[in-house]
């Protein structure tokens, strides 16, 4: 199992947002579904330690989450925000940051933009004058210039509209072939986990209500 | 030193009708600080009038622990008036206490060994001062604006710490513009000495009568002074309060 959580609680603000939550993530591809304000994107955060629990446990190929270096860890799963968040500069600047923080010398820009169907003339832009979808594949790239075993995906399509969220579900489609690599994704859309999830996870009020493969929970 | 001045008390109060325009022009436009305008003119009066028996009880007493109390004082209140306006630095007071108290230290030591004042209370309390006073201006600007990018950059700043930067490295372009802005304002004012105002410091030194070369001299002195003192506590401040905003686990903290 990739994750697992036990009786998981969180608060923020006097907010319960994760209560009891108990799940499963296997190695493949899951989507976490529910409702807005469910804790879908609270709990994305805690599988790379951006926050961690106020209860309960969290385990990352059996061992405890909060016994791996938090730095490696977050290069190992590696988390894509909703909304794009590059560094100022261009393109190759910020593939060139996270490549350095992962200790490599040598960046293969042409290849990392080509996975998040990037042409690689997109190396020199600035991130200034990309459009918020060619933003969220950038952000895609940088990501997986540190080869990470895992990708946490917040709403990667949120903010697009549906030709670019078809494009980025095509791209997340064939990293998944092309690369040994798992998602985890959040949406709160039901249609959007049926075309990429393997397993799901269903949130409701920060509660766990379903979780099992795809064709159980979403059938 | 000579001084060709002496004012009475009636000539300071004869200053009080520029006051008295002030607050007939605020009332006339309706601004409504007529009130502030008083409260600051009483608040100037008493707070000089203490601080000059305070200094000529010290001055006489020609000692100079009095100095370093006073000094420490200081920076105490210094530290205190500087984390109001750092509200959204959480523990801002130590960063900005130490900061002061660096560069307090640093240069009023350097302008020491240096030869270019002597170690007395003629020199080191006013030139103590003024080195706190705008080593605070400049570490609770820098506070403030860090807290603001902070605040406003957490998207970014967490997308970075996903990569697996360190809060330090996260945090970096941040500080980096909260230095600036701390710092920038005296480097401009210090670019246009003499051109578009005149310091304070050779202001005082004329109108007491030293020659116009001396008081330039001084005032170079304090400017250098000043500039020192004003990067080494932005850059302490900033250095030490921008870890405040993570965790040992390098999260971005909510604030």
């Amino acid at each position: 199992m990739l994750f697992e959580l036990r009786e998981v609680g969180l608060v923020r603000g006097g907010r319960r947002v994760l209560d009891s939550v108990d799940a499963e993530i296997p190695a493949g591809a899951t989507a976490i579904v529910g409702p807005s304000g469910a804790g879908k994107s609270t709990l994305l955060r805690l599988l790379n330690r951006l926050a961690d629990p106020d209860e309960g446990a969290i385990d990352f190929r059996g061992r405890p989450l909060d016994s791996y270096d938090p730095l490696a860890l977050r290069r190992e799963v590696s988390l894509v925000p909703q909304l794009p968040a590059l560094l100022e500069g261009t393109v190759e600047s910020n593939l060139e940051y996270a490549a350095g923080l992962a200790g490599k010398e040598e960046v293969d820009a042409g290849r990392c933009l080509g996975l998040a169907g990037l042409d690689p003339e997109f190396a020199g832009r600035d991130v200034s004058k990309l459009s918020v979808g060619e933003q969220q594949r950038a952000m895609l790239a940088r990501a997986l210039v540190q080869e990470p075993a895992v990708l946490l995906l917040d709403e990667p399509t949120a903010a697009l509209d549906r030709a670019a969220r078809d494009a980025i579900e095509a791209t997340l489609a064939r990293l998944r072939e092309e690369l040994e690599i798992s998602l985890v994704l959040v949406s709160h859309d039901p249609e959007q986990a049926r075309r990429l999830g393997e397993w799901v996870v269903r949130i409701e009020e920060g509660r766990v209500t379903d979780a099992g493969p795809l064709a159980e929970v979403l059938a | 030193m000579t001084t060709s001045i002496h004012l009475s008390l009636g000539q300071v109060a004869a200053a009080l009708a520029l006051v008295a325009l002030a607050a007939a022009i605020s009332f006339w436009r309706g601004a409504d600080l007529e009130r502030d305008i008083g409260v600051a003119t009483l608040r100037s009066f008493v707070q000089l009038t203490l601080v000059g028996y305070a200094l000529k009880l010290i001055f006489e007493a020609d000692t100079l622990w009095l100095v370093f109390a006073l000094l420490a004082v200081m920076v105490v209140f210094g530290a205190l008036t500087a984390r109001s306006r750092a509200k959204r630095v959480p523990g801002a007071f130590w960063p900005l206490l130490i900061a002061l108290a660096v560069a307090g230290a640093a240069t009023l030591g350097l302008v020491v060994a240096l030869g270019v004042f002597e170690a007395t209370p003629r020199y080191l309390v006013p030139v103590g001062g003024m080195v706190i006073g705008n080593a605070m201006t400049a570490s609770a600007v820098a506070l403030n604006r860090l807290g603001d990018e902070m605040a406003e950059s957490r998207a970014r700043i967490e997308a970075t710490l996903s990569l697996g930067a360190t809060g330090e490295e996260a945090g970096r372009p941040f500080v980096r513009r909260a230095l600036r802005s701390g710092m920038i304002t005296l480097i401009d004012s210090t670019k246009t000495t003499g051109l578009i105002f005149f310091p304070g410091t050779m202001v005082g030194m004329l109108l007491a009568g030293a020659s116009p070369t001396d008081a330039v001299r001084l005032q170079l002195v304090l400017l250098y002074a000043l500039l020192g003192s004003v990067s080494i506590a932005a850059l302490t401040a900033t250095g030490l309060a921008h870890r405040n905003f993570f965790s040992q686990a390098h999260q971005l903290r909510e604030l």
